[in-house]
């Protein structure tokens, strides 16, 4: 089978129906504004457009590359969908996918598809178009390379939102299940930059009009760049936080009153048996620390390779 | 591989088959929650649950095993959830010594795991039920009648009626790129990582491009045949009194789970 799972998708049961039904309602809220924007701003033609760029993402994910090992690296499309049709289509289009995903292969649940709509559909879509509206008077390489790090990010706060709500519903402990998450997912986002940056590279060469004043990916207003860079700081800022000291975000959990029904009663602690994997907060803020200088580093170089051969 | 094989629908003339197809979305759904409702450690619950799906199983004429078969899919997600085995106080079950780190696996988060991973496999089976039985533009049709918004559904009709042909596109583009990277026995083939990323990047940029003016096309072909901005069906669902009785015993099913959940 060519179509290989992202670790994105969260199937039925790993969330609490609590967490869930939050989700769906952001989620919900979010594309109902989607809609009353996309029903005002397109016409009858650009309805058959997003069914068939829908169609597009979803294949796009089985152009794979191999890495090494066996391993290979594929799309996610959420930051290139939104950059290409702009934000509000690109959010429908990335729905119907995880829509269609859900229903017909299984690949994430039904009663969770709320959450995974938010974190592989909007916060992407929100990263994707926010950074690179910035830059949309720029030049190619400004584009392309502003493109990258939104590719990489958007792959990243979906990673961290799912994180967040698999440790709210009392699936996994907040230390591990962050830094596994945002681990695994530093490296599969370089191959969703180096894709998006490729396929778009491509399309400004061929078709530059789709890309330029008065297509769809130059409609979305200012807000986007506000919105796009308050999430990516959200992300900068709070990966770290939650993988060196959990006990704050815990507390605001409990706050919040999450995490009481999330875990059960501890009538009997035993604190010297639960050893906590990768327990010492100094290891894993190192740990974090070099994943994210390394992450940081081969974008750097790959960015600047790429530049020179274009110049 | 011929690309329908994503399409997971099994012909048949079953009692589940012929359920109407807005009842069989929304018992999945209940199932779902149901399940999400459920207690930790509700092995009897968990038990009538499994017992439900066996019967339906039964009833769709699969064969008893059909979605058990299917079941794993979501299991390597069940990653995600290992921790709670020794994040959980409780008391210790076994512990193991692993590099320079001690793991106890206590008797509560034996539990919540277990618990956790039951829950995720009998709804997964609960949806592979629903796609075997109900043929897609019906799911569809069905989420239209529960107030999915229309451009939802219809971007969704789109993707699934044009999915199979850019897959086949993708197909071919594979086999392209294939056919040209022949390589002498013994001999590295093609650049390296980047160059390769590239390639598949540009493949991907090459598949937009056909698939929007393709979208083109599609458009003008269909205001050639009348278009007026919605879809129309030749199979209105029409509600049988059986489809009444078995929802309503469905949910009566999921209320007997969740007290016996509780007990």
């Amino acid at each position: 089978m060519l179509y290989s799972p992202a670790p994105l998708h969260i199937p039925d049961g790993f969330l609490s129906l609590v967490i869930s039904i939050i989700c769906w309602v952001i989620t919900a809220l979010t594309l109902s504004i989607a809609i009353s924007r996309t029903n005002k701003s397109l016409g009858e033609k650009q309805v058959p457009l997003m069914g068939i760029m829908a169609a597009f993402i979803f294949a796009a994910q089985m152009i794979n590359f191999p890495v090494a090992g066996g391993t290979s690296g594929h799309l996610l499309g959420g930051a290139l969908a939104a950059i290409v049709l702009g934000p509000w289509a690109g959010m429908l289009v990335m729905t119907a996918v995880i829509a269609v995903q859900a229903l017909l292969i299984q690949d994430g649940g039904l009663l969770v598809m709320g959450a995974n709509i938010l974190n592989m559909g909007l916060i992407t879509a929100a990263i994707g178009y926010g950074l690179y509206r910035g830059v949309l008077g720029g030049s190619r390489g400004t584009k392309l390379a502003v493109a990258g790090v939104a590719a990489w990010l958007s792959v990243m706060a979906g990673a961290l939102a799912t994180a967040l709500q698999l440790w709210l519903s009392g699936t996994s402990s907040l230390q591990t299940v962050v830094l596994a998450m945002l681990g695994v997912h530093a490296f599969i986002g370089i191959g969703e930059v180096l894709i998006t940056v490729a396929a778009l590279g491509f399309i400004l060469r061929t078709r530059p009009d789709l890309l330029g004043e008065g297509s769809a990916s130059a409609g979305g207003g200012r807000g986007w760049v506000v919105a796009g860079v308050l999430i990516s700081l959200i992300v900068v800022l709070l990966s770290p936080f939650a993988s060196a000291s959990p006990d704050g975000l815990e507390r605001v959990a409990e706050n919040l009153g999450f995490l009481d029904t999330a875990q059960p009663a501890p009538y009997e602690i035993i604190p010297d048996y639960t050893v906590p994997f990768l327990g010492e907060t100094a290891l894993s803020t190192i740990l974090a620390g070099v994943i994210g200088l390394i992450v940081v580093g081969i974008i750097v170089v790959l960015l600047g390779q790429r530049m020179k051969a274009k110049s | 591989m011929h690309s329908d094989a994503f399409d997971r629908y099994h012909h048949g003339h079953s009692p589940i088959h012929s359920l109407d197809p807005r009842v069989k979305v929304l018992v999945t759904l209940a199932f779902i929650i149901s399940n999400a409702l459920l207690p930790d450690g509700a092995w009897i619950a968990f038990a009538l649950a499994w017992i439900f799906i066996l019967v339906a199983n039964i009833f769709s004429q699969l064969g008893i095993g059909f979605t058990f078969r299917r079941s794993f899919i979501a299991l390597p997600f069940a990653l995600a959830a290992i921790t709670v085995l020794f994040s959980i106080p409780g008391q210790p079950v076994s512990s193991f010594h692993f590099l320079m780190w001690n793991f106890t696996i206590t008797d509560a988060g034996l539990l919540r795991f277990v618990s956790i991973v039951i829950r995720s496999w009998l709804s997964v089976q609960m949806a592979i039920l629903l796609v075997a039985t109900t043929e897609f533009p019906k799911i569809v049709h069905a989420l239209n009648h529960l107030r999915v918004p229309t451009i939802i559904t219809v971007i969704i009709s789109f993707l699934y009626r044009y999915l199979f042909v850019l897959v086949d596109e993708v197909l071919r583009l594979l086999r392209a790129r294939q056919a040209r990277s022949a390589a002498a026995a013994g001999k590295r083939v093609g650049g390296n990582v980047m160059w390769r990323a590239r390639i598949a990047g540009h493949m991907a940029g090459q598949l937009f491009l056909r698939s929007y003016e393709r979208s083109d096309r599609i458009y003008n072909a269909m205001l050639s045949r009348g278009y007026k901005g919605e879809l129309m069906t030749i199979h209105p669902h029409h509600f049988h009194a059986s489809d009444r009785w078995i929802g309503a015993a469905s949910i009566f099913g999921f209320i007997i789970m969740q007290i016996a959940g509780r007990l």
